[in-house]
């Protein structure tokens, strides 16, 4: 690595001779304001939030985007550069709709904070504002481009993380804003839902759709409501509510659920058991007679749209098991019904997910098996912060509780489902028992986790050599799919709902916990959970069986939207 | 030329792009070739349509959000159709003062249709400029390659029947 010496605001450093003004910054602690800029995309230097001062210059640089010297003097603090950041920001503000107090990132908005960082007291420019409609049109997410800054941070974490590519910058000069082609609704365009969008957006331009009022009204209307929990919640609900990144806050979540008043509150965990019980069978199935391989999961309903939209000739690949979040709605409005004695009519099943294209597939038409929506509800983890906050609970302060039998019960292997890897560590431990007929001993199947772009790796299991392959974001996603014909953001925990992070590392820390969860659990292997064997022995019969056919397992069709 | 049937939504008939598979085999293969390649469409069918945009995306594997900006970015592509003559209503600072308001109203007026649009019948696209250097003359307008200067409202409705 071929170092510089540089000055900024006094202090004389080595830095790398590729790093841009703005990280040499960072290194020492010196904090330069951005908003455009994001750490995990490319910088764009748009916004001109970040300027500084180059010693011989000409004007104020973007130190983002500006690259170090040999001998540079950076001032990243004086008057002018103060006097210049504060009317970029003015500006910004003055076609800003300033709804603060009733906006859905109030507390939470990047602008905001910047605004108030910078002193602004007074916006001096009356500008014209714009007037665009809303774009409402899909389950998952809203879009203002009337709060828009036009950061373009969205364009670029759709195409370049998730190689979507569903917006563009169009028009220009005032006239300009971020929309999918010809100015169409998410819903009518290759959008996978996935909800990236809406977590690197420094606004409320693109804010996931809010449906707490919906859940509040089935919590008084008498009925049965049930809730389940996503693996990944609990590693992230914390930060929402003050706590550090990455904190464990499953007991409190439980505890707050009840509070809330839900009448059941349940795990993910356990469908996503009985998951893996279904797609390990359908794996074996698929070895042993000569299926479609490999065989991809499809816990993940941005990928399915993904695959739907971009890879339609691959969808025999797909496994037909349903996602846990669905096989939890489909089981829950039959067996569990069943089990207590009450109406499927006269529940409501709600479930808290990391990500906002859940939303989208529980209204999915094949999602009724049950004889209704087998999931009414979906809240992202925002939202269940915002309803905890709303009820007023003191959240730090609850203790822990225990989830309601029997479909709280769930194994270590479904939680590790919300990570990058998870789904397929936690089927290989199965997989591996149910073929050899011995207990595996070393269960953690390390060269399948992490967050690097696409990991293969072989198991020997028995006579076996299976070859698994995991994608990190969906275009290693593309890159693999890529490779069959001739994942998601470190998984679930980084998913578009949960709470947005601006901690480096957060999706490790996050990983971490989940991992974490896994080795403290007693019960690490899916088809130990005595719940899911009594699932079986009294009720489903066996993975593949009739009834999983009818209620656990789906279909895909190819999606034509363009 | 079985372009048609994977292309989704669009229901156009076979053989539809038979001149955009000639302007795109031209430029197969060059770099940076999206700009030419928009412009010879749009010569070639009068218009950058839905499905024409969609095909150029598929076949030069550029995702069709970005074709989308850079088609609105640029002035000289249109999306919708074109009338047989452009009348081009200078709005300069020249005409402005010699009341280029009162022509363009008068034009909008006589053909029914608001400026930027085009008459049902495909006759007319109305369309302002910032200025064509010719303020000696002003106020003044174009239609296709005639300047037509000195103007009045009262004598536009003559022009426009020509």
């Amino acid at each position: 690595m071929e170092m510089v010496s540089i000055t900024i605001d006094g202090q004389k450093m080595q830095v790398d001779k590729t790093s841009t003004v703005l990280e040499a910054a960072k290194s020492v602690g010196i904090k330069i304001p951005t908003l455009c800029y994001h750490p995990e995309l490319r910088p764009e230097g748009a916004c001109r939030v970040c300027m500084v001062e180059v010693e011989g210059a000409r004007s104020l640089v973007a130190s983002c985007v500006y690259p170090v010297n040999e001998g540079m003097v950076v001032h990243t603090t004086t008057a002018a550069i103060r006097e210049a950041r504060k009317t970029v920001v003015e500006l910004l503000l003055a076609n800003h709709p300033q709804d603060c107090l009733s906006c859905q990132r109030n507390l939470n908005c990047e602008l905001q904070t910047m605004a108030s960082d910078l002193g602004i007291r007074d916006i001096r420019f009356e500008g014209e504002r714009k007037n665009y409609l809303m774009d409402t049109g899909n389950s998952s997410l809203v879009r203002d481009q009337n709060k828009c800054i036009l950061c373009g941070r969205c364009i670029r974490a759709c195409s370049e993380r998730q190689g979507v590519h569903v917006y563009s910058f169009a028009n220009r000069g005032f006239n300009t804003k971020v929309v999918p082609a010809f100015n169409q609704g998410l819903h009518e365009v290759a959008c996978t839902f996935c909800g990236q969008c809406a977590a690197v957006c420094p606004t409320a331009a693109i804010v996931v759709k809010d449906d707490t009022a919906r859940v509040w009204q089935a919590l008084n209307s008498g009925k049965h409501v049930v809730v389940q929990t996503a693996p990944a919640v609990r590693v992230a609900l914390g930060e929402a509510l003050g706590l550090p990144t990455g904190t464990i806050v499953t007991g409190k979540m439980v505890a707050a659920l009840r509070r809330l008043g839900f009448d059941r509150v349940f795990d993910t965990n356990f469908s996503a058991d009985v998951t893996i019980m279904e797609e390990g069978s359908e794996l074996l199935d698929r070895l042993q007679n000569g299926g479609k391989l490999p065989m991809i999961t499809s816990c993940s309903p941005g990928w399915v749209n993904f695959a739907e939209l971009m890879y339609p000739e691959l969808l025999d690949h797909l496994s037909t098991a349903k996602s846990p979040q669905q096989m939890f709605g489909a089981l829950v409005k039959t067996y569990y019904a069943e089990k207590v004695g009450i109406d499927a009519k006269d529940i409501v099943s709600v479930s808290i997910m990391p990500c906002t294209a859940k939303k989208s597939e529980a209204v999915r038409e094949e999602m009724k098996s049950s004889g209704y929506q087998d999931v009414d509800y979906v809240l992202t983890t925002g939202e269940l912060a915002a309803m905890i906050r709303e009820a007023g609970i003191d959240f730090k302060g609850l203790a822990e509780e225990e989830y309601d039998a029997p479909l709280g019960i769930g194994s270590g292997a479904g939680v590790i489902f919300a990570a990058t890897g998870g789904v397929t560590e936690a089927a290989l431990r199965t997989v591996y028992e149910i073929v050899t007929g011995k207990e595996l001993e070393d269960i953690e199947f390390k060269n399948v986790r992490g967050l690097q772009g696409v990991k293969e790796a072989e198991v020997q299991i028995g006579d076996l050599k299976v070859k698994v392959a995991i994608a990190h974001t969906l275009s290693n996603v593309r890159i693999l799919m890529d490779k069959v014909k001739k994942g998601e953001a470190g998984g679930c925990i980084g998913g578009g709902g949960q709470p947005i992070s601006a901690v480096e590392g957060f999706r490790q820390t996050r990983a971490d916990s989940i991992y974490e969860c896994d080795t403290c659990s007693k019960l690490r292997k899916s088809h130990h959970n005595p719940a899911v064997k009594e699932l079986y022995n009294t009720w489903l019969v066996k993975p593949l069986g009739e009834k999983s056919h009818h209620l656990l397992h789906t279909h895909y069709h190819k999606q034509e939207r363009c | 030329m079985n372009s048609n049937q994977s292309q989704c939504c669009c229901d156009g008939s076979v053989n539809q792009f038979d001149k955009l598979d000639e302007v795109l085999k031209k430029y197969q293969g060059v770099k940076g070739a999206l700009i030419p390649v928009l412009q010879e469409a749009q010569h070639a069918y009068g218009y950058l349509s839905k499905e024409v945009l969609q095909n150029i995306s598929k076949k030069m594997d550029i995702p069709i959000s970005q074709i989308y900006g850079v088609v609105t970015f640029y002035s000289q592509f249109h999306l919708t159709p074109r009338g047989k003559s452009i009348i081009r209503v200078c709005q300069g600072t020249a005409c402005h003062v010699r009341g280029a308001k009162t022509i363009l109203n008068e034009i909008e007026n006589q053909l029914n249709i608001k400026s930027g649009a085009t008459t049902p019948d495909l006759k007319f696209t109305l369309e302002t400029v910032a200025c064509i250097g010719a303020c000696g003359l002003a106020p003044v307008m174009m239609i296709d390659d005639d300047t037509h200067g000195r103007l009045t409202p009262e004598i536009i409705p003559k022009i426009l029947a020509k």
